[in-house]
């Protein structure tokens, strides 16, 4: 920050690295526990609990995931289909409600400003907005209805309006419409070429949005085979633990003979490292561009 | 009237590009605003929205009646309170050290580590919280508990632990994103400032408190009012998948928007739900005037409108 600037004293800064280092493993080591946890042999499990450094390592959780494997295969290509899909038609209608906005020969933009900040004040509740969906749109059990809720976020809005107000020069709208193209031809051959931070930043805003949204299933979805990555995730938690909690169940029958032949602890730290992979993958590049996502929104505008 | 049909006839194609957005807006946000109506209907489902009769206040009589609505309005507010004040000291005491960082390595590593819970779902997070918490073979009762020389507990089951157990996980998802926030704006800050300051002497910890701090106070000031204006809202993953939704533990956990949600799902008590929703919505909405009153006058350019 300054050049002048001698910095802590090595005391000081010392510790400040200490704690940093430490926080550091705070934020790590879960995830470290549970992926060491779903390499771990379920006999070992049962009688140590979870450990950072297991005993006995063994691949069984993994392959009766695979074993399995369509359940899981399902849930990756519904939860593929909605990130890729969601993702890039929110983009499109996101960015082009942010160009109108943006606009200042615009005379209805501080109504449609409006129209979009009020969402942000006021909401009708869960109840109504799940009649209208379930009852009166009838798109239970369908996929749009993982995608269709999440199109517009106000605040996504606002980032790309900032952004185009910021960095867009008239001028450059002025020439192109002097040269006759038209407001979709100028959007996509002036604005977005330029635009390409910002439709960076909110595309991964929406992919993780997409991505990690279990709501959705969990209210919308029963049809197996729609499940999401998620929720299928959250099922596989909320059914071992029913399974468990009954004894009965798990004394007799079906269910007993699952739950013995499975390797229920693993299963469930497995699954949530097929759950994270890919985002664990393309953190580095995500995380990159959230922070200059999150800096270009922090300037007023 | 004709004017405004004519301009609009001018804006044609802007406002074709702004169609699909606005349609969204209004299948997703708007039309169920109306909808509101169903906290003073006895809603049955061949009548619909429309159709079912009236109910006046009843459903609201049947909710502030119950001790729920007392427990699920002071966790929503305690909780955010406790959020609210967490997120803005050891936001800005993290980003404050890590501006010390003088090696953009460690810097970079450092941030990019407390970031990454922030990129994890909540079904996510509660696994990992699980893996901890698990009475039979979590870490705690396992290995950290006997290790201190203490009894093991059964953590899903005794409410008085988890107000500790959600702040905790709270701010260990969401403190890299507000120390990245005030970093961010740390940044910003004029060097003039501190190179004024140092000639006149002045050491670290006095620039730390008399400028950095001032200095970010209206960015600190605008976080923490778009919080407060949330007060009434809570993140629903955060409460209905870390605790599991165990019954046992609902006198600490419970907030109005895992209610509303059992009360749909669970109960299908659609009058009571609707009432607990707008309820949260009315209060939530003065909240957000309120909150916005005071960026408005604090700092012009940051409030909502």
């Amino acid at each position: 920050m300054n050049k002048l600037d001698r910095g802590l004293h090595p005391a000081v800064r010392f510790l400040v690295h200490v704690f940093f280092i430490l926080y550091v493993a705070a934020c790590i080591i879960p995830l470290i526990l549970v992926f060491m946890v779903s390499l771990t042999e379920e006999k070992t499990l049962i009688a140590n609990g979870y450990s950072l450094f297991p005993s006995q390592l063994s691949f069984d959780a993994y392959s009766y995931l695979f074993a399995d494997f369509d359940g899981v295969v399902r849930a990756y290509g519904v939860t593929v289909f909605v990130t890729v899909v969601g993702t890039i038609v929110s983009l499109w209608f996101t960015s082009m409600f942010a160009y109108g906005l943006s606009r200042k020969s615009f005379q209805y933009r501080g109504f449609f400003a409006f129209v979009l900040l009020f969402t942000m004040l006021f909401n009708g509740g869960l109840v109504p907005w799940y009649i209208l969906y379930s009852s009166v749109l009838n798109l239970t059990d369908t996929i749009w209805i993982l995608i269709i809720p999440l199109l517009i976020v106000p605040f996504h809005v606002i980032l790309m309006r900032t952004f185009f107000t910021l960095s867009v020069p008239d001028a450059i709208i002025e020439s192109a419409k002097i040269d006759g193209a038209g407001e979709f031809r100028t959007f996509f051959a002036m604005i977005i070429p330029i635009s390409l931070p910002v439709f960076a930043t909110i595309g991964l805003f929406n992919t993780l949005l997409y991505w990690n949204d279990w709501f959705l299933s969990m209210v919308f979805i029963t049809d197996e085979r729609l499940v999401s990555l998620q929720y299928l995730m959250y099922k596989v938690m909320a059914n071992i633990q029913y399974l468990q909690s009954n004894s009965e169940l798990t004394a007799s029958g079906q269910a007993g003979t699952i739950l013995r032949d499975m390797p229920n602890e693993s299963i469930r730290m497995a699954m949530v490292i097929l759950g994270m992979g890919p985002i664990l993958v393309a953190y580095p590049f995500f995380q990159k561009y959230f922070v200059k996502g999150l800096t270009v929104g922090a300037i007023k505008g | 009237m004709r004017m405004i049909l004519r301009d609009l006839w001018r804006n044609k194609v802007l406002l074709a590009m702004m169609a699909p957005a606005l349609l969204i807006l209004l299948v997703n946000n708007y039309i169920p605003m109306f909808g509101v109506i169903l906290a003073f209907k006895n809603y049955d489902y061949a009548g619909g929205i429309l159709g079912s009769p009236w109910a006046g206040f009843s459903n609201f009589k049947f909710l502030f009646s119950s001790t729920d609505a007392w427990i699920i309005t002071r966790n929503t507010v305690l909780y955010n309170v406790a959020f609210i004040i967490i997120n803005l000291v050891l936001g800005v005491t993290f980003a404050i050290l890590l501006n010390e960082i003088r090696s953009k390595f460690l810097s970079k590593l450092y941030q990019s580590a407390m970031f990454l819970p922030y990129f994890l779902s909540f079904v996510v997070v509660a696994y990992l919280a699980y893996s901890f918490l698990s009475p039979e073979l979590g870490v705690l009762n396992k290995f950290i508990l006997p290790w201190l020389g203490l009894e093991p507990r059964a953590w899903y089951t005794e409410a008085e632990y988890w107000p500790y157990i959600l702040v905790l996980v709270n701010t260990w998802k969401g403190i890299g994103y507000f120390s990245i926030i005030y970093l961010a704006a740390i940044i910003g800050l004029d060097t003039e400032y501190y190179e004024a300051a140092k000639m006149d002497g002045a050491n670290k910890w006095q620039q730390i408190v008399k400028i950095t701090v001032p200095l970010l106070m209206p960015v600190m000031v605008i976080m923490t009012l778009l919080q407060i204006g949330k007060i009434f809202y809570s993140e629903f993953g955060l409460f209905y998948q870390t605790p599991r939704d165990v019954g046992m533990i609902y006198s600490t956990t419970n907030v109005i928007d895992t209610y509303v949600y059992r009360a749909l799902m669970n109960l299908g008590d659609i009058g009571m739900a609707s009432a607990a929703g707008l309820y949260q919505s009315v209060v939530g909405f003065v909240l957000i005037l309120i909150a916005n009153q005071i960026v408005r006058k604090y700092d012009k350019d940051s409030s909502l409108f």
